[in-house]
């Protein structure tokens, strides 16, 4: 029984498959049905095998199915395998559970787009990769699972394709996510040279027996950690995320908040023994996810696009959740990822529900007044931004508290300073979009007001789960400060991810630290308040003042017109050069040259066809000399 | 008698006669006669053949291809009648469209 | 005395085909030929192929040069035709068939050549061959010099003017 988890990536294989072929002639509903159930026979799987593991001593952990060997190549080899542990647990279950409720969602949110099932199709195909990603047994089979999900991302990203924005978004979270792919394959390829193959249990019998350098592990992490950022959308690879947003919501919920970018993350944790034996790189891990973290978050103040704001909010949180890793506390990064998972989805879908209550609006400065009109959306959503800002009691004060109070321990000062920053920031603009989105002046375009609705309980009844969730489900890693078997989560990591080594606090210091997050969360919801309700008319003065650093934030510090600049023109001005001088002149010019050449020996040969019987006799005389010739001799 | 080698060589000659013949001349009706000088050289050859080996069947042979060339005659004359009607001139070097 | 009308009718023949080579009335050319056919017919008498001697002077000869004489006379050309201008295509062509002329001789001095037994052929051998082993051939040929006959019949009939 319990070696039935390798199913669980098959199940939504088999309804893609299904959908490819015979889509187009399935009724709507039958589509809505089966891929909903195929992601909910995974969960329940998930759910089993998450069961059946608990009943079996850690000693035995990772459990390993091989199916196939996939590649056999000299010494090279790489199988289809998969492996089932706590990490992989906590992960196959997030992605299906959440997956099933994003799928219902979008049941009622898709409902009248012509492409629907090619969405669900894409969805479970999504649903798939996600799956194969975080439940390979070696990093190949992982990368396979890496590729799926960023070609599924291209897909529906650029689900409506026909919209010029959206098409462009889908190539840049592509070819974004191809440059840390890129230093991805050089870091497999480095593990696979120093251990000799790419199965996690391998790898990490190589680093804890020794086997490689404390150089060429961080070599290796860092390059790998290229991967994540690419993935992840950490600083300087996060420009994609953004732009994601052109997609569906559901789409934003799932991929670009709950699972796909979370797979940075993932790897990171898998790869927790590398990170810790090379120290410099979980270092460099946490530096980047800080700045990012509080990067993000300063985009975020003043994005007036409801998505965009929840799009730099997630970057912000994944780099929280790197700054866990980077400082050896990968369980809490983990346990992050996994209460971020339920909040930044509710977020995401509470605000799709927002946008369908709307007609599709999604400026802020658009909206207002909304919570009498909205009774399910607005109390989820605000349960959303409380758990996001690190209020206590709800899910996201436990991860983020966890991460913060290991950073400090670990001596992470400069870190710490920017984790606090950051969520000040974080409860700010959280609270900013709940002001101005619910509260406030009605400043709705009258065609919206005349159609605004409650959205349909399809769409509603996954919030309320999200939401239900968001509240509970950081219950399960409680502080250590209450004791070490509190932390629940942690304690069910522990075989496949040893706690952060050193760095024991006083139990003085972690009520401090716990003081201090909760005083800067409620400090930036207060602030939030006195902008935006109580004196509105406080950061336009403000802009008025330092218009210089508005801008700046408003344009998201002109990076991507940066990277257009430097990279993205010369590159194609480049290749512009190349097709004009090779591809056209060489290239063309040999085809042509060849067809031209093959021209003019026809035309020097059909000079021999004079016309003159003469001449065609002269060649049967030379002919019937020649033949006799050699006849004779 | 006289031995069979003789008209063999004969018969070559008149066959080369025959080419310089068809190479030398520029009108149709001349040529053409040429060809016919070429065919009875190879009777010729044929029938010597004949007489060497005591092999009837040669002059079978021979006989077959006065008949051919009969016909053929016939028909390629009438051809060059054409053509004189056609371009009103037998050169040969006025004939070509098949050029190209 | 065979050979004496050996050589005497070979020289006529090749002196008649050189003859009509450099003749440039089209007309005397074709006399030429048809002396040059009589000899032949004679040479054949010699290898002792009477029956085949006279069908060559009868339809060779007789019909053939015949038939070339009329249309010599229906294209009636007054000018006579020139030499090639260009000399020397007929020099290569000329070289090109002696070297021809040498291979030939050349393979047929190699070739075993029977000695020539006496006797001639008669017609009824010619017959008994013809109409038993050479059947199909004969009938065919038939067959063709019908076509012949057509053919040449309605190519030169003049199309009447719609």
């Amino acid at each position: 029984m319990k070696d039935i988890f390798w199913l669980i990536p098959f199940v939504p294989a088999l309804s893609t498959l299904v959908l490819v072929l015979f889509g187009r002639k399935l009724p709507k509903k039958v589509v809505s049905w089966q891929a909903c159930l195929s992601v909910f026979i995974s969960f329940i799987i998930a759910l089993i095998s998450f069961f059946s593991l608990l009943k079996t001593p850690p000693e035995s952990y990772p459990i390993v199915k091989n199916l196939f060997t996939w590649i056999s190549a000299g010494s090279f080899s790489a199988n289809l395998s998969f492996q089932f542990d706590p990490l992989s647990a906590v992960m196959a279950l997030v992605v299906t559970g959440v997956g099933f409720l994003i799928h219902v969602y979008s049941v009622g949110y898709m409902a009248r787009d012509k492409g629907y099932t090619r969405y669900f199709t894409y969805l479970n195909l999504f649903t798939f990769a996600m799956l194969i990603l975080v439940l390979a047994s070696n990093m190949i089979l992982m990368f396979v699972g890496w590729e799926g999900v960023g070609l599924c991302s291209y897909l529906l990203i650029g689900f409506w394709f026909e919209k010029h924005s959206a098409a462009n978004a889908g190539k840049k979270a592509f070819i974004v996510n191809r440059i840390g792919d890129a230093g991805f394959i050089l870091g497999i390829l480095f593990i696979f040279l120093a251990v000799g193959s790419s199965e996690f249990t391998a790898v990490n019998q190589a680093i804890s027996g020794g086997l490689i350098a404390r150089g060429g592990a961080t070599l290796i992490a860092i390059l790998l950690f290229i991967g994540a950022a690419g993935k992840s959308a950490q600083l300087p690879l996060y420009i994609w995320l953004p732009d994601a947003m052109e997609g569906p919501t559901p789409v934003s919920a799932l991929i670009h908040a709950a699972t796909m970018v979370t797979a940075g993350v993932y790897m990171v944790a898998r790869m927790n023994l590398l990170f810790t034996y090379s120290g410099t790189a979980g270092n460099i891990v946490a530096l980047v996810g800080a700045l990012t973290a509080v990067f993000a978050a300063t985009m975020a103040l003043t994005q007036n696009d409801i998505k965009r704001v929840l799009a730099y909010s997630t970057i912000s949180q994944l780099g929280y959740m790197f700054i866990g890793c980077g400082v050896g506390a990968y369980a809490a990064g983990i346990f992050h990822l996994y209460t971020h998972a339920f909040f930044k989805s509710l977020l995401f879908l509470a605000a799709g529900s927002v946008m369908h209550a709307l007609s599709g609006e999604l400026d802020m400065r658009k909206m207002g007044g909304l919570r009498k009109y909205l009774p399910w959306t607005y109390p989820t959503f605000l349960i959303g931004a409380i758990a996001i800002a690190g209020v206590p009691f709800l899910s996201g004060f436990f991860s983020k508290d966890a991460i913060l109070t290991q950073a400090y321990a670990q001596g992470q000062y400069f870190v710490w300073a920017l984790g606090l920053m950051g969520a000040i920031l974080t409860a700010f603009y959280m609270f900013r979009l709940i002001f101005l989105t619910f509260h406030g002046t009605e400043r709705l375009e009258p065609e919206a007001k005349k159609h605004l609705h409650e959205s349909p309980k399809v769409m509603t009844i996954p919030l309320a789960i999200l939401a239900f969730f968001s509240i509970v489900a950081g219950y399960i890693g409680l502080p250590v400060v209450l004791g070490k078997k509190a932390n629940l989560f942690q304690n069910f990591l522990e075989p496949v991810i040893p706690p952060a080594s050193e760095g024991h606090l006083s139990m003085g210091m972690e009520w401090t630290l716990i003081l201090i997050s909760v005083v800067v969360a409620l400090l930036g919801i207060y602030i939030a308040y006195v902008f935006y309700l109580k004196r509105p008319g406080i950061p336009h003065s403000i802009v008025r003042r330092i218009p210089g650093v508005y801008k700046l934030l408003y344009n998201k510090y002109y990076v991507d017109e940066a990277y257009n600049a430097v990279i993205v023109n010369p590159l194609i001005k480049g290749s512009e050069i190349i097709y004009e001088n090779f591809d056209l002149a060489v290239i063309d010019g040999a085809l042509n040259g060849s067809a031209s050449a093959t021209g003019f020996f026809g035309r020097v040969l059909s000079a021999l066809q004079t016309g003159y019987v003469k001449d065609y006799v002269f060649v049967f005389l030379l002919g019937a000399v020649i033949i006799v010739g050699i006849l004779l001799f | 008698m006289i031995p069979a080698s003789y008209f063999f060589l004969l018969s070559i000659i008149l066959f080369v006669l025959g080419i310089i013949a068809f190479f030398v001349k520029r009108d149709l009706i001349t040529q053409f006669m040429a060809v016919e000088i070429m065919l009875n050289a190879a009777n010729l050859a044929f029938i010597a053949l004949a007489k060497s080996h005591r092999f009837v069947d040669a002059q079978v042979i021979v006989f077959f291809i006065i008949t051919v060339a009969a016909a053929e005659a016939a028909i390629g004359l009438a051809i060059i009648l054409l053509i004189f009607r056609q371009k009103k001139s037998i050169k040969t070097e006025e004939i070509s469209s098949m050029k190209g | 005395m065979a050979i004496f009308l050996f050589f005497l009718l070979s020289t006529v023949c090749v002196g008649a085909v050189l003859g009509m080579i450099l003749s440039k009335n089209q007309a005397y050319s074709a006399l030429f030929l048809v002396l040059a056919f009589v000899c032949l017919g004679g040479l054949f008498g010699l290898l002792g192929a009477p029956f085949m001697a006279v069908v060559q002077i009868i339809i060779y000869a007789g019909a053939i040069m015949v038939l070339f004489i009329f249309v010599i006379m229906m294209i009636n050309l007054r000018e006579g035709i020139s030499r090639e201008k260009k000399k020397w295509t007929i020099a290569l062509s000329v070289v090109l068939a002696l070297v021809l002329l040498l291979e030939l001789v050349l393979a047929a001095k190699g070739a075993s050549l029977g000695q020539s037994p006496e006797g001639s052929v008669s017609p009824k051998e010619i017959g008994q061959l013809l109409f038993t082993k050479y059947l199909y051939p004969f009938e065919i040929t038939s067959v063709l010099i019908i076509a012949a006959l057509v053919g040449a019949i309605v190519l030169v009939k003049k199309r009447e003017k719609e």
